[in-house]
């Protein structure tokens, strides 16, 4: 089943002048197809301007498409009856850790979509602490936001979410401000939600390493998706990737330089384990060391 | 340095003020504001220490957290002292040149130190003991009857909550960005009043347009999370008066008849 | 010209209860021409080091040189000292405050106390060594994008002409086209102008490809003062810091455990490429 269906969206946008006639039309998505199936795992690569924050804006009918359909569920987000319980289904975590947080305590924070929601007291702390615990950050529950590092910030803005118990939360760039450790430890968490929770993850990211162990990656440039395919096959890509100004990870592009050279190593390696295990058979057969080896 | 500010800041601790219902701490502290200005006694004043220093004790903060944020009203403080204490006219006890100090001087100046000094750590210590959302439901709560007005109670509790949750954001903002100017070779420090005026353009540009910015995304997140105003809006953790919160009525409306009746004292 | 770290040593709050210690005696000096890659994980001092290396915070004990000169000395001119050492802060682009891009890059030479067509000839030329082509020059700064922006902000540091420049994280949050610019950027000012270069990073990657050396902080201390491929020999130390080696130095480990005998200091794809086309021409050699 599909929890998300974009179909041939467009949107633009307006630059006014000061007498609000329509100076520029910025044309941000034309004629975006896409179609996320439920607990699945998505990474969006492109670079700034490529349509992807717009993308994740209209999944949460943040903003609205000006000609097409966004369905999130079967539920149209043009509908306005509908526009919270689009919300609940498709929650969203957004770049920037500190402006994400509107309580000083972060359990409270936690709490601010499930009270918005109406929810009822006992289940509001049953929903905190099970948030809490599933981003593991419980021993940071009364603390204050501005003690918090990056990374774990946004952990918390992760559980924020949690708590309203969506089907999918679509993350904008989530790891751009944060440090290494930080980074890794948002993308252990939202690899968790999907495998052990079932929550439909569409991670929006330019880091290229980030996108190696989702089930699917989406190439987007210029408001419309280039590539859509696993990330074996995308990271086979390397010169379309480097042409889109993307890059690779370093493991894929040595493998692929070494390729170029002659070696029949197979396309779109993508961590170091793979490029050992293909390697090694290679260098004892044909390397230096081979004629020691079979003696 | 700026970041010194407690003032509006919450200090988590298992106490009994912490664990008051939020509209009696707001009444409390009218309650003990009003007193200051009621007193001018001795007695009075000693009233409010005990009061103060029992507070203090029992909100488990650490007294050396609560006086720092005092370095915040230093200037008034200083200001309102001298002013007190040159200004009063009386009975001259030191004279030198144009500068005279009388005794009534010193007695004025001092209460109204001791007063400053007690408002204000009065009120931080509402805020030290109370999180900012549990102070605007307590706020939304207490003033509720306003709505029938027109107030948007709500709102403005909102407000609020969210500015204090974005001040000291904003304070370690203004520190970056003037180290950032004053390494483009920025001066803020030397020059007149109007040098020193413009010097500051560099700092406020940068300041007001990084809060609006910061403003437009929380708007977005908040709305992302189904923020729809108040109504229809459920509490974790909703108000209820306990008896904790009727002990303490008792022992405000006790606190606030003495101070009361020391104006009746004749010294 | 060198810049000379001594005994340096910065205690938050002394006297109080929340002292805490963020640098711990550090030392070290940087000829002149080097690029000096800075890493170290988040609150291990690095912020710190980098401001007092243009006097913007005082060290409790020690001191730094330029030139052999004390900068916290009486007579020293903080504000030359400033020109000299440029700094760039994490996220620049939120300094910006003037109408126009030229405008603000004038803002720092004109604080220098040069006359308005100085400080234009200077803002011109710092602009152009970041890439920004004129048409933008009388823009707003505020409707250029992300990577223009940062490049704006750091062209406002150099538009001072600073013979050392220190950039806190230049590249962070940008996106693989913005990062590459800014990294052409700063190498080509070390390359054809030779500034030198102090870069705060948390991408091994990057150090490995343009750092002649790397200073390395770990719980307020400096730990290493090296060639890149001598700090990343302590890859197992680094990892105890919350730092990590290059991904192909871990792959020269994992070949070498494999019994292939790579150069254990292998840091980047080019060199990792040369190392195992050497492994397979040995034996067409033979």
């Amino acid at each position: 089943m599909n929890i998300i269906e974009a179909r041939q969206v467009l949107f633009e946008y307006e630059q006014r002048d000061e007498n609000d006639n329509i100076e520029e039309v910025n044309v941000a998505l034309s004629d975006m197809n896409v179609t996320i199936e439920k607990g699945s795992f998505v990474c969006i690569l492109g670079h700034n301007g490529s349509g992807k924050s717009t993308f994740a804006k209209l999944l949460n009918a943040l903003q609205l498409p000006k000609e097409g359909t966004i369905l999130i569920s079967g539920m149209d987000t043009r509908d306005e009856e509908k526009l919270l319980s689009i919300r609940k289904t498709c929650g969203m975590v957004f770049q920037n850790p500190d402006n994400q947080i509107i309580s000083n305590v972060v359990e409270e924070d936690v709490a601010f979509g499930p009270e918005n929601m109406g929810v009822e007291p006992d289940e509001i702390i049953r929903r905190v602490d099970d948030a809490l615990s599933k981003v593991g950050m419980e021993a940071y529950r009364y603390k204050s936001p501005n003690m918090l590092s990056g990374g774990q910030k946004q952990r918390v803005a992760i559980a924020g979410v949690v708590a309203m118990k969506p089907e999918c939360i679509v993350l904008d760039e989530p790891t751009a401000m944060l440090d290494p450790s930080g980074r890794r430890d948002v993308v252990r968490t939202i690899r968790e939600l999907n495998k052990k929770d079932g929550i439909t993850i569409v991670h929006i990211t330019h880091y290229m390493e980030e996108a190696v162990d989702a089930d699917r990656v989406i190439v987007m440039d210029s408001g419309k998706v280039v590539m859509d395919d696993t990330p074996r096959k995308i990271f086979s890509r390397v010169e379309e990737l480097k042409k889109l100004a993307l890059g690779v990870p370093q493991i894929t592009e040595l493998a692929y330089e070494l390729r170029k050279d002659g070696l029949p190593l197979p396309l779109g390696i993508l961590t170091r384990e793979e490029l050992m295990q293909y390697l090694v058979p290679l260098l004892r057969r044909y390397g230096k060391g081979a004629e020691r080896e079979d003696a | 340095m700026l970041r010194d500010i407690t003032i509006g800041q919450y200090y988590p601790a298992p106490s009994v003020l912490h664990r008051l219902d939020p509209r009696t701490k707001l009444a409390g502290t009218m309650l003990y504001l009003l007193s200051l200005f009621m007193t001018d006694s001795v007695v009075g004043y000693a009233i409010a220490t005990v009061f103060l220093v029992s507070s203090i004790k029992l909100s488990k903060v650490p007294f050396r957290f609560i006086v720092k944020g005092l370095k915040a009203i230093i200037i008034l403080l200083v200001l309102s002292v001298s002013f007190n204490l040159f200004l009063t006219p009386g009975e001259p006890l030191f004279e030198f040149g144009f500068i005279r100090i009388t005794i009534e001087g010193i007695k004025t100046a001092g209460f109204m130190a001791i007063r400053l000094i007690y408002l204000v750590i009065g009120s931080s210590l509402m805020t030290l003991t109370t999180t900012p959302n549990a102070l605007t439901d307590g706020l939304e709560k207490s003033l509720g009857f306003m709505k029938r007005f027109g107030v948007p109670v709500h709102e403005i509790a909102m407000m609020m909550s969210i500015a204090l949750r974005f001040i000291p954001i904003l304070v370690e903002e203004t520190d970056k960005i003037m180290k950032a100017q004053t390494a483009r070779g920025a001066d803020f420090e030397s020059g007149g009043l109007v040098k020193k005026a413009k010097a500051m353009v560099p700092l406020l540009v940068p300041l007001f347009l990084s809060a609006f910015r910061r403003a437009a995304d929380l708007a977005m997140a908040m709305e992302a999370r189904c923020y729809h105003g108040g109504e229809g809006r459920t509490r974790m953790r909703p108000l209820r008066y306990g008896c904790l919160d009727k002990k303490a009525y008792i022992i405000l409306i006790i606190y606030f008849t003495a101070m009361a009746l020391t104006n009746l004292l004749p010294w | 010209m060198s810049l000379k770290a001594e005994h340096l040593t910065h205690i938050y709050q002394a006297g109080t209860a929340m002292e805490s210690c963020a640098l711990r005696d550090v030392s070290f000096e940087i000829e002149d021409g080097l690029f000096v890659g800075l890493i170290g994980h988040t609150g291990s001092g690095k912020s710190t080091l980098i401001q007092h290396l243009n006097g913007l915070l005082r060290p409790s004990s020690g001191t730094v040189y330029l030139d052999g000169e004390d900068i916290f000395s009486e007579g020293c001119d903080m504000r030359k000292v400033r020109a000299r050492i440029g700094l760039v802060f994490q996220y620049p682009e939120y300094q910006l405050f003037e109408q126009d891009v030229l405008t603000d890059v004038k803002f720092g030479p004109k604080n220098m106390g040069l006359s308005d067509e100085e400080a234009e000839k200077k803002a011109i030329e710092a602009l152009k060594v970041v890439g920004l082509a004129e048409e933008y020059y009388k823009r707003s700064p505020f409707e250029l994008s992300g990577g223009q922006k940062r490049r704006v902000a750091i062209a406002g540091v150099l538009s001072m002409e600073p013979k050392v420049l220190i950039l806190d994280e230049p590249t962070a949050g940008l996106d693989p086209k913005g990062r590459d610019e800014i990294l052409g950027s700063i190498d080509r000012l070390h390359r054809e102008r030779g500034l030198t270069i102090i870069l705060v990073s948390h991408s091994m990657e990057d150090v490995a490809e343009y750092a002649d050396k790397l200073l390395v902080m770990d719980g307020s201390e400096l730990r290493y003062f090296d060639t890149p491929k001598a700090v990343f020999r302590h890859f197992k130390e680094l990892e105890h810091m919350g730092l990590a080696a290059p991904q192909i130095t871990y792959l020269a480990s994992d070949l070498r455990k494999a019994g292939f005998q790579v150069d254990q200091d292998m840091s980047t794809v080019e060199e990792a490429r040369k190392e195992i086309r050497k492994l397979f021409r040995g034996n067409d050699e033979g």
